[in-house]
């Protein structure tokens, strides 16, 4: 195994330091982290068994009966958010899924580049960018999204799907990300021998060094995926037209209708559990890259 | 060493960048467009549901003649939208027409981000009552938005259980807080009402209720008054009851509030008169089984009332047709047939004196058909609602508001060093914003 830190190795072929290498622990149950893990799962999973329940109830159950006993009206949620104004929830969902698919991808290509270009290459500069971006993971996005809408009300590009897009495709994490995996898993001997061999810088980075970042890529794509699915201050400011929403947004909408309204629950609740179904359903088709980590490389040490 | 110089240049690069940009901002805001004939075309912020419908009748009806055509935008209600108008301003890209509550007129004014629109609105003026009208103008001659919906407060109680415990239904504070303590006697579990430190709305409601202005202008001056007498006084009446347990201190508009309404452990709510529409989905259980009554008063033979709720249509300053969005924004808050629709479509209460009572208004809401006057009384107690009084901050004081009697509450502590807390803050940041504040 390379060692994962990020530093400045010559390109000697030595070898890296390695890791313990004891024989593998006895397998037994210790009680302490496991009660500790059931307890984690528990507290995360309630509030969601919270959202599938209430979704089934109608909205006279949903305050008057037990929290945890099932309504019966989930067929009626979903056709009545369906019918929530000509079905503005799928649009809506459509929406997310292009903000948060397509911004997710872009935002990879970039980091791939841009990771292993800064993992690989050395020139004047690099560490320099490499801390703005770092201090760039420093700076949550939320206090960007105000002097991003400002920038792009410049160029006229505000309430367009351009608008949320272009702030999403360079992610400072996603970047950082991507170089300290290329440091560690794309080792500079290949990229060496491939260069020996003749194949361009290109051809090097997509045929030999980005086969090897493919799991940790996919991390970003879905670290990315995930933060734009769920983001809502930048599309809050720079959208004002309903029908260019997320799902974020819309359900939003839906709760906040003026004092003179009650919030429509139910649509809110039915609308935020189909929300969270293409999240999982990503990961359970995703998830499968991520074990290629231990058998991906080409060096031996 | 040459990193330092690197990161240096870098740095001012993105300094120079910044700076043209902000010059680039300054240059394009002063783009002179002059109102021209011809088709226009607007865009309006709302939240109301339904408004699409309602504006449709506009393009289709006296849009369509004078050229004026309309897009609704469907937003999130809230303070949140208040922050969001003001960045767009920021950039000069405001829609032309914006919904806005009473409250946060000032805010708007005060960061100019609202037009002048007196000259088109003149005939729209006699259609309201005068303490609504006044909340469009802040006291100056300028008018900077059409009433919409308004929400005079009153009494909402469950009539059965009030028969059931022996109660009257009070009409003055004093009564109400005997009220209070008879019901506790006759049954330890059930409470009249609670006092909720989350709505900020209704605890100005009822300051308003007793004579409070919370924010007046002397000369180039505000003065805050949010610990005046009036609304020490509210503030005492309510800690009062809370600390002696007669009412509860729960927050509203939460699954266990809707549980008490539901099972009659909370038989009483202070509210407005778009309560109904909030009883229909917080306690669908006890519908026909409510009644509604005039608030409670200061002392006997008087009868004003406060508001809770309510906005307007206002016109921005980066609209390019300011005179064509203020037409529709006067059609919309007058016309007979918009209003019709409003009320159905949005189902707002009209600030327009004259839909109060026709129309859509003239049978009780479904959950009250018990109360077949209900519309007829409503309209009788928004005739008495007492003169407001907003100022640019309102939102400061409404979150220092939540924070200070949400603790007062919850401690049973007393309320009126939580009503100078909330005066101090508020003060505090109009000075720290560049308000001139008269002690």
């Amino acid at each position: 195994m390379s060692s994962l830190a990020v530093r400045k190795a010559r390109p000697a072929a030595g070898t890296t330091p390695g890791t313990a290498q004891g024989p593998p622990q006895r397998r037994r149950i210790a009680l302490v982290p496991t009660v500790t893990l059931v307890i984690g799962a528990l507290y995360c999973m309630l509030p969601v068994a919270w959202v599938v329940i209430a979704a089934t109830k109608s909205g006279s159950e949903l305050f008057s009966t037990f929290t945890f006993l099932p309504g019966s009206g989930f067929t009626e949620n979903i056709s009545d958010l369906n019918a929530y104004r000509d079905g503005v929830y799928w649009k809506w969902m459509g929406n997310s899924a292009l903000y948060a698919g397509l911004g997710a991808l872009l935002s990879t290509v970039v980091s791939a580049f841009s990771g292993y270009a800064l993992a690989i290459y050395r020139f004047r500069g690099r560490e320099t960018i490499f801390n703005v971006l770092l201090a760039g993971v420093l700076m949550p996005p939320v206090i960007l999204a105000v002097p991003q809408y400002l920038l792009l009300a410049e160029a006229n590009l505000t309430d367009s799907y351009l608008s949320v897009l272009l702030p999403l495709i360079l992610s400072p994490y996603g970047v950082y990300l991507a170089r300290i995996y290329a440091a560690a898993a794309v080792p500079s001997d290949v990229v060496e021998a491939g260069r020996m061999d003749g194949a361009s810088e290109w051809r090097i980075f997509t045929r030999v060094a980005l086969p090897m970042m493919v799991p940790g890529l996919v991390t970003v794509f879905l670290f990315q995926f995930v933060a734009v699915w769920n983001n809502f201050l930048l599309p809050y400011i720079m959208l004002s037209d309903d029908e260019k929403f997320p799902i974020t947004l819309g359900l939003y909408t839906l709760l906040e209708q003026g004092a003179n309204t009650p919030a429509l629950y139910t649509l809110v609740i039915t609308g935020a559990l189909l929300a969270v179904v293409p999240l999982i359903a990503l990961f359970l088709v995703i998830q499968r890259f991520w074990s290629l980590d231990l058998l991906s490389g080409a060096v031996k040490s | 060493m040459p990193i330092t110089t690197r990161s240096r240049l870098v740095a001012s690069t993105i300094a120079v960048a910044l700076g043209a940009g902000t010059l680039a901002a300054c240059g394009s805001s002063d783009d002179d467009t002059e109102a021209s004939s011809g088709p226009v075309s607007l865009t309006y912020w709302t939240w109301a549901p339904g408004m699409d419908k309602v504006v449709d009748l506009w393009n289709k009806g006296p849009g369509k003649k004078e050229q004026i055509k309309v897009t609704v935008k469907k937003q999130a209600s809230g303070d949140t939208l208040v922050t969001k108008i003001l960045t767009a301003h920021k950039a000069g890209k405001a829609p032309d027409l914006v919904q806005a509550e009473y409250q946060a007129l000032p805010t708007l004014v005060s960061n100019d981000a609202l037009a002048d629109i007196s000259k088109e609105t003149a005939d729209a003026k006699s259609k309201f009552a005068d303490g609504v009208w006044q909340q469009t103008t802040l006291g100056t001659d300028a008018v900077y938005a059409v009433p919409q919906d308004i929400g005079p407060m009153m009494f909402y109680y469950r009539e059965d259980l009030f028969e059931k415990y022996g109660l009257e239904v009070p009409t003055t504070w004093d009564e109400f807080a005997e009220t209070a303590r008879k019901l506790k006697k006759k049954s330890p579990g059930t409470d009249l009402t609670t006092f909720s430190a989350n709505d900020s709305g209704l605890f100005a409601g009822l300051a308003q209720q007793a004579g409070a202005q919370w924010w007046t202008t002397e000369g180039d001056q505000w003065k805050v008054a949010i610990n005046d007498a009036a609304t020490q006084k509210v503030a005492k009446f309510w800690g009062g009851l809370v600390k002696e347990g007669v009412v509860d201190n729960q927050p509203m508009y939460t699954p266990a509030w809707n549980k008490a309404l539901n099972t009659g452990k909370q038989i009483a709510w202070v509210s407005a008169v778009w309560a109904p529409g909030t009883l229909n989905t917080a306690a669908p259980g006890t519908k026909g089984k409510w009644a509604m009554a005039p608030l409670p008063q200061w002392s006997e033979g008087e009868n004003v009332t406060g508001s809770w709720g309510g906005s307007s249509t206002a016109v921005t300053t980066d609209s390019d047709h300011p005179a064509a969005a203020a037409k529709f924004a006067a059609w919309l808050n007058t016309d007979g047939t918009a209003l019709q629709a409003l009320a159905k479509e949005s189902g707002i209460y009209p600030a327009a004196t004259n839909a109060q009572t026709s129309g859509a208004f003239t049978n009780p809401p479904e959950y009250f058909a018990n109360q077949a006057d209900f519309y007829t009384k409503a309209a009788e107690i928004a005739k008495s609602t007492a003169p407001s009084a907003w100022g640019p901050n309102v939102n400061v004081a409404y979150t220092t508001f939540k924070d200070a009697f949400g603790k007062a509450a919850k401690n049973k502590s007393d309320f009126v060093a939580a009503l100078n807390t909330m005066q101090d803050d508020t003060v505090a940041d109009m000075k720290k914003q560049g308000f001139e504040v008269a002690q």
